[in-house]
C-alpha cells in the first residue's frame, strides 16, 4: 500500500517538472503561432497611415499571394540558391567523411581540418554576409585580387550569377563542416567488418563507396537533404544583408523569408499570416518524411517504439524465412553433391 | 625451388610498392583537396583581420597581404562613432546569448529529467510532441509572436528574445539522449531513501552528472542567439538596445561608400571574432558535441 502512494507522488513531479517548458511554450510558440494562423483570414494592412481591416476575408489572402506571382519567384530563387550551395556542400562532405574514417588512408591532422572546415558554421551570418559584400564590392579586395591577376573586373552584386552565386558560397562554406561531422558518425556507425571484408575480396574503394557506404548510410543522407532543405526554405540573414533587404539584381536573390520579413515591417499582417501558414504546410511535411526515417527507432523511455518493435520483429521473421531457405538450398545441394 | 620463389617474392614485393604509390597518390590528393577547402574557410577571415588593420586609404589602394599599422586606429574610431554603438551592442548581446544558453540549458536539463526519471501517464506523447515541434520554424510564428510582444508592452525589451529559451526542443533532446546514457536510476534511488527532495536530487546530483553535455549545449545555445538576426531586429529599435547583428545590418544599410573601410572592417571583425577565439578555445568540445548524442540508430 504504501509503495504504491509514493509511485503516485513521484509521477506528480515529472509533470511538476514540464511546467516550465511547456507555460514558456504555450505563451511564446503555441499563441503566436494560433494568431499567425488566425491572422491570415483577415484583410489587415496600412497605406501610408491609413490603417485596413481587419476584417474576415476568408481565403482571399492566400488567393492573392498564389495568383499575384511573386511568391512562385521567391520561391524559386530560394530553392535556386539553396541547390547551388548544397549540390557542392553534399559532395564534399560525403568525401571528406569517407577519407577521415578510412581507416587505410589514415590522414593525418584530421582534427585540425574538422576545426577549420566547421568554423564558418558558428559565425555570425550577418556578419559573414557584411564581409563578403565588403570584399566583393565593384572596388574591393576581390576584385582587385582578379585585376591583378589580369583577370578584369566583374561585378558579383550587380549579376544574378553573382549574387546568387556568393549567397550559394557562403552557405555552401558554413554548412560542408558540419554536414560532415554527421556523415562521418552515420559511416562510424556502419559494421567496420563490412568494409573489411570487401577488401579482403579486392573491391576497389569506388565500389566499397557504391556498394556498401551509400546503401547504409541513406538514412543519414536522407535527414541531412531534408533538414537542409528546411534550413533553406528559412534562408535569410545572408540574402537579406548581402543585398540589403532588395534581393537585388531585381529580386532575384529575394528568398520567402525576405518576402516575409519584408510584409512583417510593412505591417502588411494578412498577407504574411498567409505566408506564413504556406511555409509551416511545406516544413511540416518536408518535416514528417524525416520522422519516418529516423525517429521511428526511438521514443521516450529509450526503448524501441511500437513501430519500430513491428517492423524488426517483421526483418528477423523475414532473417529466419532466408536463413531457412539458404539451409533447405545447402540440405538439396549437399545432396546433389 | 630457389628460382621459384624469388620472383614470386619480387612480383609481390613490387605489388606492394605499386600500392604504397597508390596510397601516396591517393593520400596527397586528399591533403591537397582539404587544403584547398581550408584556404577558403580561412582566407576571407584573413583579409578581414588584414584590412580591419589598415587605415581607410590603404584599403581603398588596393590588397596587400600584410598587415598595417592602423589597428588602434580604426578601433578608437569605432568606439566613438555615436550612430554605432558598438560597446552598447556588444553588452547587449552578452546579455541576451548568456540569459538565453543559462535559461535553456537549465529548463531543458530539468525537462529531460522530468522524462527520463518519471512515470507518468501521457509521457510518451509528451516526448512525441516535444519532437514533432522541434522542427517548426520561429520564422513561421513570427507574426503573432510580435504583435503578443507589442501587446504584452515588450518591444524593446530582453524578456522576449530570452525566455522562450526556455522551451528549447533541440537542447532538450541532446541533454535527453545524455541523460539516458549516463543516468542511472540506482543513484536517484539512493538520493532518496536518504531523504533528499525532488528538486535537491535535480540540482545537486543530475545537474553535476550532466555537465559536459551541459557545456556543449551551452555553447551552442550562445553562438545562435549570438548570431540571431530575423527575431532581434523586429522587436528591437531603440539604438540603446540593438544588439551586435542589427548593427551590422545598419551598417550595411547605410550609405556604404562615405563609411570609412578601415572602421567597417573593424565592425565586422568586432562582431566576429570573440567566437572564433571562443571556438579555438574550445573546438574539441563543439565539434564532438555536433553529433554528440545524435544518431542512434
Amino acid at each position: 500500500m504504501k509503495k504504491q502512494k509514493k509511485l503516485v507522488s513521484y509521477a506528480k513531479w515529472g509533470y511538476i517538472f514540464l511546467i516550465p517548458f511547456f507555460t514558456v511554450f504555450i505563451i511564446f510558440n503555441l499563441i503566436p503561432l494560433v494568431s499567425t494562423f488566425y491572422n491570415s483570414f483577415f484583410e489587415n494592412y496600412e497605406i501610408g497611415l491609413i490603417q485596413v481591416g481587419p476584417t474576415p476575408v476568408g481565403l482571399e489572402n492566400f488567393k492573392t499571394i498564389f495568383t499575384d506571382g511573386d511568391l512562385g519567384k521567391y520561391f524559386t530563387n530560394t530553392m535556386i540558391m539553396w541547390a547551388l550551395g548544397f549540390v557542392p556542400q553534399m559532395f564534399f562532405s560525403l568525401l571528406l567523411a569517407v577519407w577521415f574514417t578510412n581507416s587505410r588512408l589514415r590522414l593525418k591532422g584530421t582534427s585540425f581540418f574538422k576545426t577549420v572546415i566547421y568554423m564558418p558554421n558558428l559565425i555570425m551570418a550577418s556578419a559573414f554576409a557584411m564581409l563578403f559584400f565588403a570584399l566583393f564590392s565593384d572596388i574591393g579586395p576581390v576584385n582587385n585580387i582578379l585585376a591583378r591577376l589580369g583577370i578584369g573586373q566583374y561585378r558579383f552584386l550587380a549579376e544574378v550569377a553573382g549574387t546568387r552565386g556568393l549567397v550559394a558560397f557562403m552557405n555552401f562554406l558554413m554548412w560542408t563542416g558540419n554536414t560532415t561531422i554527421i556523415l562521418m558518425s552515420g559511416i562510424m556507425g556502419i559494421d567496420e567488418s563490412l568494409f573489411e571484408a570487401a577488401r579482403i575480396d579486392g573491391a576497389s574503394s569506388w565500389r566499397i563507396f557504391w556498394g556498401i557506404t551509400m546503401p547504409l548510410l541513406r538514412p543519414i543522407t536522407a535527414y541531412v537533404l531534408i533538414t537542409s532543405l528546411i534550413g533553406g526554405l528559412q534562408m535569410f540573414d545572408v540574402p537579406q544583408i548581402l543585398t540589403n533587404g532588395g534581393g537585388s539584381p531585381d529580386r532575384t536573390s529575394m528568398t520567402l523569408i525576405m518576402y516575409l520579413n519584408k510584409h512583417l515591417y510593412s505591417h502588411n499582417y494578412g498577407m504574411a499570416g498567409a505566408l506564413s501558414v504556406i511555409l509551416f504546410v511545406v516544413t511540416g511535411i518536408l518535416s514528417m518524411i524525416v520522422y519516418t526515417y529516423t525517429m521511428n527507432n526511438y521514443d521516450g523511455s529509450g526503448s524501441l517504439s511500437k513501430k519500430a518493435r513491428a517492423k524488426r520483429k517483421a526483418e528477423k521473421k523475414q532473417m529466419r524465412e532466408q536463413k531457412k531457405e539458404s539451409k533447405a538450398a545447402q540440405a538439396t545441394s549437399s545432396q546433389h553433391a | 625451388m630457389a628460382k621459384n620463389v624469388n620472383p614470386d617474392r619480387e612480383a609481390a614485393g613490387r605489388k606492394g610498392a605499386h600500392d604504397r604509390a597508390v596510397l601516396t597518390a591517393q593520400r596527397t590528393g586528399c591533403y591537397i583537396v582539404l587544403g584547398i577547402l581550408s584556404f577558403l574557410c580561412l582566407f576571407f577571415f584573413y583579409i578581414l583581420l588584414i584590412n580591419s588593420t589598415r587605415a581607410h586609404a590603404q584599403i581603398q589602394q588596393g590588397f596587400s597581404f600584410l598587415p598595417g599599422k592602423s589597428f588602434i586606429t580604426n578601433f578608437k574610431s569605432l568606439m566613438a562613432n555615436e550612430t554605432i554603438p558598438v560597446v552598447r551592442g556588444l553588452i547587449n548581446s552578452l546579455i541576451v546569448a548568456g540569459g538565453s544558453a543559462a535559461l535553456s540549458v537549465y529548463f531543458s536539463a530539468l525537462t529531460a529529467y522530468a522524462i527520463h526519471a518519471y512515470e507518468f501517464k501521457g509521457k510518451g506523447a509528451i516526448f512525441t510532441f516535444i519532437m514533432m515541434i522541434m522542427v517548426v520554424p520561429t520564422q513561421v510564428s513570427a507574426l503573432g509572436f510580435i504583435q503578443l510582444v507589442g501587446n504584452l508592452g515588450l518591444m524593446n525589451n530582453f524578456i522576449p528574445l530570452i525566455v522562450p529559451a526556455i522551451a528549447a526542443p533541440v537542447t532538450f533532446f541532446f541533454i535527453k539522449q545524455y541523460m539516458d546514457s549516463v543516468l542511472p536510476m540506482e543513484l536517484i534511488e539512493a538520493a532518496r531513501i536518504d531523504g533528499a527532495g525532488e528538486f535537491r536530487i535535480f540540482n545537486q546530483i543530475v545537474l553535476p552528472l550532466m555537465k559536459p553535455a551541459i557545456a556543449v549545449q551551452a555553447i551552442f545555445t550562445f553562438v545562435s542567439s549570438w548570431n540571431n538576426y530575423f527575431i532581434p531586429s523586429l522587436i528591437l529599435n531603440k539604438a540603446e538596445m540593438k544588439t551586435l547583428p542589427i548593427l551590422i545590418a545598419q551598417l550595411r544599410g547605410a550609405d556604404f561608400l562615405k563609411f570609412d573601410m578601415g572602421q567597417v572592417y573593424m565592425m565586422i571583425a568586432f562582431s566576429i571574432f570573440p567566437v572564433v577565439i571562443v571556438y579555438i578555445l574550445l573546438s574539441k568540445y563543439i565539434v564532438g558535441g555536433v553529433t554528440a548524442g545524435s544518431v542512434k540508430g
